[in-house]
């Protein structure tokens, strides 16, 4: 029974979380886009159009739920679930403060690179489903984007598990205490960095890799028939898999929760360890967050053969030397 | 081509690009053929925004049929009504006064600058970048403000009549195209470091597109396509009008062919309408803003041609009139309509994404296709 009501917390307060996640990321979306774009931004619902996203959530709320004629009705009410269970799962390995992680699985690494994979499958099952030439070729776009990139983000992740030696999110940041491997590793470290974030920022369909959507092609993409909160699903798991990846990215190049360390000045690493845990982690994922969308609002889109050849050419083969690299750094022990 | 039309074969997707989508701004409908990515054909189906305005002038004089042009290429307005001002003035044989040139040559280039600030947002949107769109409307919000105080209009300008312009400039003027001329060229850089050198968007647009010199005249490219295909075909120069010929002006031409040929056409036009602004906006002469017309104007019986320099191209005005108070017959020679036909020829073997890219080099203004 305990065991039971544990649970059912647990995943109250992820439900919790992932709500009020979409809200805040999405108005910092609309701030940020705001901001480079000369615009006030929303400023009319609460403070500072603090509330916006709760009215636009309530709209998508009381809006109908459409599903077209000639549609695969299981499959296209499916997909939108496929997708915010897809996210949701990854929240769990993630550590958000010190000894503030809801499952300390040992393989915590392989199981988000795992369970990430899931989004193609809600794309492709929304884009088939609809019965919509739009959303079929949105959905094969981001079918063959995804398995793509998933390669470089999985071979950049692996250059800090070997760094490491273990596929445990807690070892991972607990090896970081003496300083983060984004200034341990030396270039190698960088080089997964810059590519991890790259790769993530085509795995979750973003600009200027957001070819799946591609708004001035082909209108929405693979959500083009989706309306009210079917939708709203669609859109909450988009923003929420930029949180993980980007707290991923956080956990494994910038230590995750654990303060900024220098060797060991034991005054200085004493006043970081001052700041709570939980600010470090979401000051970092933010941060990183921020980075993305500073991408979206900057870019011009790829073009499909584009972002393809990207991969292929470039940073696969970029990645799997820098693999090779690291590799040599771990052995012989170059980093600090 | 036309045996082709509605032929498909197996493994063919053809979709409908329009016309209510976000990239070709308007209603313009495209019916395309797609293997896969690839674009197979491109027909371009016109006739959601006809609104007769050729037809309709027939019943209007000759100082009333002017307004229903603004409405054509509402992008350049000015110059629209430029041309069909030149086409009556030529039948009447009046002299216009010098100020009422500078006038409307200064009024054209803004509007050109306006029409290229527009389309370089646009175009920038088209390829997936939203942020240029913004900064774009910046600019050209300050050209509609100024046009606002001596026009009365920010889009359908209305402001140039036969034999002259309508008002004399507001007080303002001068000094407020100073204040533009000084912001564009702080912010001209930014379009560059935002946009131009952008790496990804040099990619979506080098080689794509691309138009032989041959084939732009065939079809009948003029304005910036037409020059990006290296045809000189710049009416400002060939055939001055106004006080054209006096002032300093150099063709832009290139011989790229592609979308980014056509880009760095209009990037480089907008210098040189800046310059024309300057070499005018401190030297506009004294006297009347209008020649001397009669209340009703009735142009001889015979045939008149005018043509102007749009920000789209060549826009030529054709009346036949029989001596009477309304024209027997107009027709006009739009830019967009013969830049558009180009469409399946430069889209053909390209991927969808490039299509959107070629629709916004084409700068297509849809009033304009479809009268």
């Amino acid at each position: 029974m305990a065991l039971f009501l544990e649970f059912v917390i647990a995943g109250l307060l992820c439900i919790g979380l992932f709500a009020i996640l979409g809200l805040v990321l999405v108005l910092m979306e609309r701030k940020v886009s705001a901001y480079m774009q000369i615009r006030l931004g929303p400023n009319r619902v609460g403070p500072k159009g603090a509330l916006q996203t709760l009215a636009d959530t309530l709209k998508l709320l009381s809006k109908e739920g459409l599903t077209p004629r000639g549609a695969d009705r299981f499959l296209f009410n499916l997909a939108p679930f496929v997708a915010m269970i897809g996210t949701m799962l990854l929240l769990a390995p993630i550590p958000f403060a010190k000894g503030f992680q809801l499952w300390d699985i040992n393989i915590g690494v392989l199981y988000i690179s795992a369970v990430s994979s899931l989004a193609v499958i809600s794309i492709l099952l929304a884009g088939w489903a609809s019965n919509n030439k739009y959303s079929l070729l949105g959905a094969m776009r981001s079918g063959a984007q995804i398995v793509s990139y998933e390669l470089s983000a999985g071979l950049s992740i692996i250059a800090i598990v070997v760094l490491t030696g273990s596929l445990s999110i807690s070892d991972i940041i607990a090896s970081q205490a003496d300083g983060w491997w984004i200034f341990k590793g030396h270039l190698p470290v960088w080089i997964a960095f810059v590519t991890f974030i790259i790769a993530v920022t085509a795995e979750t369909n973003r600009a200027p890799f957001d070819l799946a959507e591609a708004e001035s092609e082909l209108t929405a993409g693979f959500h083009t028939e989706y309306s009210g909160m079917k939708f709203a699903l669609f859109f909450l798991a988009e923003y929420i898999n930029i949180f993980i990846v980007c707290a991923i990215g956080a956990i494994l190049f910038f230590g995750g929760w654990m303060p900024f360390h220098i060797g060991n000045w034991e005054g200085f690493n004493r006043i970081m360890d001052y700041i709570p845990s939980s600010v470090w982690f979401f000051g970092k994922t933010f941060f990183l967050i921020f980075v993305i969308m500073w991408f979206r609002w900057t870019f011009p889109r790829l073009r499909i053969d584009q972002l393809l050849n990207l991969e292929w050419k470039y940073l696969l083969p970029i990645s799997m030397v820098n693999v090779l690299l690291i590799t040599l750094v771990a052995i012989l022990g170059w980093h600090f | 081509m036309l045996e082709e039309i509605g032929k498909t074969e197996e493994g063919d997707l053809i979709i409908n690009i329009g016309p209510q989508h976000p990239s070709t701004h308007g209603v313009l409908h495209l019916v395309i053929t797609l293997n896969g990515e690839t674009v197979k054909k491109v027909e371009p189906h016109l006739g959601y925004i006809h609104r007769s305005i050729e037809k309709m002038s027939e019943s209007l004089s000759y100082r009333q049929f002017i307004y229903a042009t603004s409405r054509m290429d509402y992008l350049s307005s000015h110059i629209n009504n430029h041309g069909c001002a030149l086409c009556v003035e030529q039948g009447l044989e009046v002299e216009i006064p010098e100020r009422a040139q500078v006038i409307r040559v200064l009024m054209g280039e803004l509007t050109r600058i306006a029409s290229h600030v527009l389309w370089w947002g646009a175009l920038a949107m088209d390829v997936g970048a939203i942020t240029p769109f913004f900064h774009a409307f910046r600019e050209r919000e300050l050209l509609n403000d100024l046009m606002e105080e001596t026009c009365g209009a920010r889009l359908t300008m209305n402001y140039m009549v036969p034999g002259g312009v309508m008002f004399d400039l507001h007080p303002n003027f001068q000094r407020r195209v100073h204040e533009f001329i000084s912001m564009f060229k702080s912010k001209i850089g930014e379009y560059d470091e935002l946009v131009t050198n952008n790496a990804i968007f040099i990619n979506r647009m080098k080689g794509v597109g691309y138009i032989s010199r041959e084939d732009a005249i065939s079809y009948g490219c003029s304005g910036p396509v037409a020059r990006a295909s290296g045809v000189s075909c710049d009416i400002r120069k060939l055939y001055p009008y106004d006080i054209y010929g006096k002032v300093q002006l150099e063709e832009v031409l290139d011989d790229g062919g592609d979308c980014y040929a056509r880009y760095i056409v209009r990037m480089k036009e907008m210098q040189q309408s800046l310059s024309v602004i300057e070499q005018l906006i401190d030297n506009i002469p004294s006297g009347d803003h209008m020649a001397k017309t009669k209340a009703v104007l009735k142009l001889p019986k015979g045939e008149y041609y005018s043509r102007v320099e749009t920000a789209r191209g060549e826009f030529g005005v054709y009346i036949v009139s029989e001596g009477k108070m309304t024209p027997y017959r107009i027709k006009y020679r739009s830019p967009g309509f013969s830049n558009l036909s180009a469409i399946d020829h430069m889209a053909r073997g390209q991927k969808i994404g490039d299509l959107v890219a070629i629709m916004g080099s084409l700068d297509l203004v849809i009033p304009d296709i479809d009268r």
